[in-house]
């Protein structure tokens, strides 16, 4: 556990010092979602409409633009080996830099979203749901982006294929996620959703630190 | 040498199931013409005219084999990439990149039919509905096992992390098939199940049958092939290759 928590600090203390990465992907996300409106128009009744949509298909581009940056640093200056090497199992550390990435790309979209969705013009209750429709979807969305961003370790054009091969895995996530939203907007409550989207991030926790630890070690043979 | 195990694993070695794949694909090429053959008759000739979708239903004969074959073969790329990340085994690794442009044709052929379907039946190329979207998924899922193996140059490499990818993406599949009892939709359910009695018509349902029987024996005859030219790729370096006939007649 301790292993895990010195992980998290030292993946953060480095986004900390490096801090126009992690804030590069928050202003992408925002840009992304203001987009939307001016394209569209500002008749609030189809805002309202797309704004979860919007909203959630923006968080999946700005989780992507973090992935590359996952694993890419410490396989270069040769970190991720001495991670292999240690005794501790290297799950747990790959849990842990999947926490701290979530906490440095996740949770800054979690927490900005209500901000955007003002902006479509959500309700209080809406945002409500979005907010926790995102707690509960971005781990999953980094969760699910380790895979990938281990697969694609050292790979010839890894940015564009990460997104190949993460984003079909992603549709889940937004189907439920905004699903979430537009079923509570139309009265039919969004408990199912949330706990479909619950769900899948029980089986992500299980299963995808797992294959996260087995692709990197392929990477690294 | 009595032991049946041990002949399966003989099998294992590329050197082994070299021959024995050209032996097999003439017999899997002729079920699979046959086969057709008698689908096609049937489904043309035999079955009878739907009361309500005309003649135009017949684009299923081709529409569902495709599309039980696109679910079908990802399930089987996935257990080879399995067995071969289990067992360290080559010819699993190559067996599951040999299924993978098949298993992507299948999926593409069955989005296209079903886009063509629908356009008499529904009105419209393509509805956003889940058993459609899922489709689409499973056919990008193909690409990007494609696109993943193609990218990385160590054939070993390229096999085990495909491997991993194709068990990350089989979890997909039962979400394609369960997803007409998830969402209610404007895609008609399953006409064909296991536990109650089809709802259509016992010739139309031969067509089909003999239809996806062809199309299986199809998949198998072109996988085959295609794992015999990437056993060549991959061996050629070795003694037993140079020693082909086939190789030799070449070089000569």
């Amino acid at each position: 556990m301790s292993a895990i928590i010195a992980i998290i600090r030292r993946d953060l203390l480095l986004a900390m010092r490096r801090k126009s990465e992690v804030l590069t992907a928050l202003f992408f996300f925002i840009i992304v979602v203001s987009l939307f409106p001016l394209g569209i128009g500002p008749e609030s009744a189809l805002l309202r409409k797309i704004a979860p949509g919007v909203i959630w298909v923006a968080a999946l581009l700005a989780t992507m633009l973090g992935l590359a940056r996952l694993f890419a640093p410490d396989h270069a200056d040769g970190t991720l080996e001495q991670m292999v090497l240690s005794p501790t199992p290297l799950g747990l550390l790959v849990t842990g830099k999947i926490v701290a990435h979530w906490i440095t790309t996740g949770l800054p979209l979690v927490l900005l979203a209500p901000v955007l969705g003002i902006q479509f013009d959500l309700d209080t209750g809406a945002l409500g749901i979005l907010v926790l429709a995102l707690l509960l979807g971005t781990p999953l969305l980094s969760l699910i982006g380790a895979i990938g961003a281990a697969l694609t370790l050292g790979v010839r054009g890894g940015g564009v294929l990460l997104s190949l091969l993460v984003l079909p895995l992603y549709v889940p996530a937004l189907i439920f996620g905004a699903g979430a939203v537009e079923s509570h907007i139309s009265g039919l409550g969004a408990g199912g959703h949330l706990s479909l989207l619950a769900a899948l991030l029980a089986l992500a926790v299980f299963f995808a630190p797992w294959a996260t630890t087995a692709a990197l070690r392929i990477a690294l043979e | 040498m009595n032991n049946p195990i041990i002949q399966w694993f003989k099998y294992g070695s590329p050197q082994s199931f070299y021959p024995l794949a050209g032996k097999m694909i003439p017999w899997f090429w002729t079920l699979a013409v046959a086969f057709g053959l008698a689908g096609l008759w049937i489904s043309f000739f035999v079955a009878p005219t739907d009361f309500q979708q005309g003649e135009g239903y017949r684009i299923i004969f081709i529409h569902v084999p495709a599309a039980w074959m696109s679910m079908f073969l990802y399930i089987v790329m996935a257990f080879w990439a399995g067995i071969g990340l289990a067992l360290n085994t080559r010819l699993s690794g190559m067996m599951a990149q040999a299924i993978a442009p098949t298993g992507a044709l299948m999926a593409f052929l069955s989005l296209w039919t079903g886009a063509i379907w629908g356009k008499p039946m529904w009105g419209a190329w393509w509805v956003w509905d889940a058993r459609l979207t899922s489709a689409l998924i499973l056919f990008f899922l193909y690409i990007g096992f494609i696109a993943l193996q193609a990218a990385i140059d160590d054939p070993r490499r390229a096999d085990k992390a495909g491997a991993i990818l194709a068990l990350v993406g089989v979890v997909n599949v039962p979400i394609i098939y369960f997803s007409v009892k998830w969402w209610n939709t404007l895609h008609q359910g399953a006409s064909v199940s296991l536990t109650r009695a089809p709802s259509m018509a016992t010739t139309m349902l031969w067509g089909m049958l003999l239809m996806a029987l062809a199309f299986w024996m199809y998949s198998i005859a072109v996988s085959l092939m295609r794992v015999r030219a990437i056993i060549l790729e991959r061996e050629a370096h070795t003694e037993w290759v140079k020693n082909l006939p086939e190789i030799q007649g070449k070089s000569s």
